[in-house]
């Protein structure tokens, strides 16, 4: 077998990102919130104003990067529960890359969405 | 040098009425975590109907904001995702060592803020919907 030499710790970089994340995280879901709910309103969302934020760059971008940290922080946290209620072994394999699964589908299907909105034709 | 010391099993919550501030932290972080990555998949789906055509999308959410529950819902949404910041943000600050004798505290701070923000929040959430 291979020797690892990397000093990383997989464990300790899972810990990192969550935090990384969860810091991005926090300034992105407040805009988010702020923006969808106090300056524009939920009731009055058409798919037209919708696809006026997305055709730009930079809020694409940033939906987009929304989708995946949130998703990863969100399934890490879940996959995180588990372990503290002490499922081990195969059905902790088991769960985990079910989770891997979910976050891909999600992930592809926001995208498959934000591309719709901002009339990228991949969708 | 670190020192670890027997917490007991915080996941037996039929012991709830020993908890501490601490524990109802982590509690209600693992709470609102799980109906904030719930909600994720669930708006994801909502959202989808764009793929299908922009009437659809419009319709879809015009014909959600309509409904009263929604509404309700999206207030306790809200005060869901201002706890898991508010008590997020005060778990990134005792990771660097920052407010590690005020962590009492500084948990109060994070349930009357986000009680405040919710109540302040809810004639912009009903707006309409009457």
């Amino acid at each position: 077998m291979s020797e690892h030499y990397s000093s990383f710790d997989r464990a300790g970089t899972l810990w990192l990102l969550q935090r990384i994340t969860a810091a991005f995280l926090i300034v992105v879901l407040a805009f988010h919130f702020f923006l969808l709910h106090f300056v524009s309103h939920a009731s009055e969302i058409t798919f037209a104003q919708s696809q006026w934020r997305m055709q730009d760059l930079g809020y694409y971008s940033l939906m987009v990067l929304f989708l995946i940290t949130a998703t990863f922080h969100g399934v890490n946290g879940v996959y995180n529960a588990i372990v503290n209620q002490g499922l081990t072994g195969t059905p902790l394999r088991a769960v985990k890359w079910l989770l891997v699964a979910a976050s891909a589908l999600l992930i592809v299907q926001g995208i498959r969405t934000a591309n719709a909105m901002a009339g990228i034709p991949l969708y | 040098m670190s020192q670890s010391y027997n917490r007991g099993l915080v996941e037996d919550f039929g012991r709830w009425t020993e908890f501490s501030a601490g524990m109802w932290a982590w509690i209600f972080h693992k709470f609102t975590g799980w109906v904030l990555v719930g909600y994720l998949f669930t708006h994801i789906a909502v959202l989808s109907t764009a793929t299908v055509g922009p009437e659809t999308y419009t319709a879809t959410i015009q014909g959600l904001e309509s409904l009263f529950i929604v509404r309700v819902l999206e207030v306790g949404l809200l005060a869901v995702a201002v706890f898991h910041i508010l008590n997020g943000t005060r778990l990134l600050l005792i990771d660097l060592g920052i407010g590690l004798d005020s962590q009492d505290t500084s948990f109060y701070a994070s349930l009357v803020l986000t009680g405040v923000i919710a109540v302040a929040s809810v004639p912009t959430f009903l707006a309409g919907v009457f």
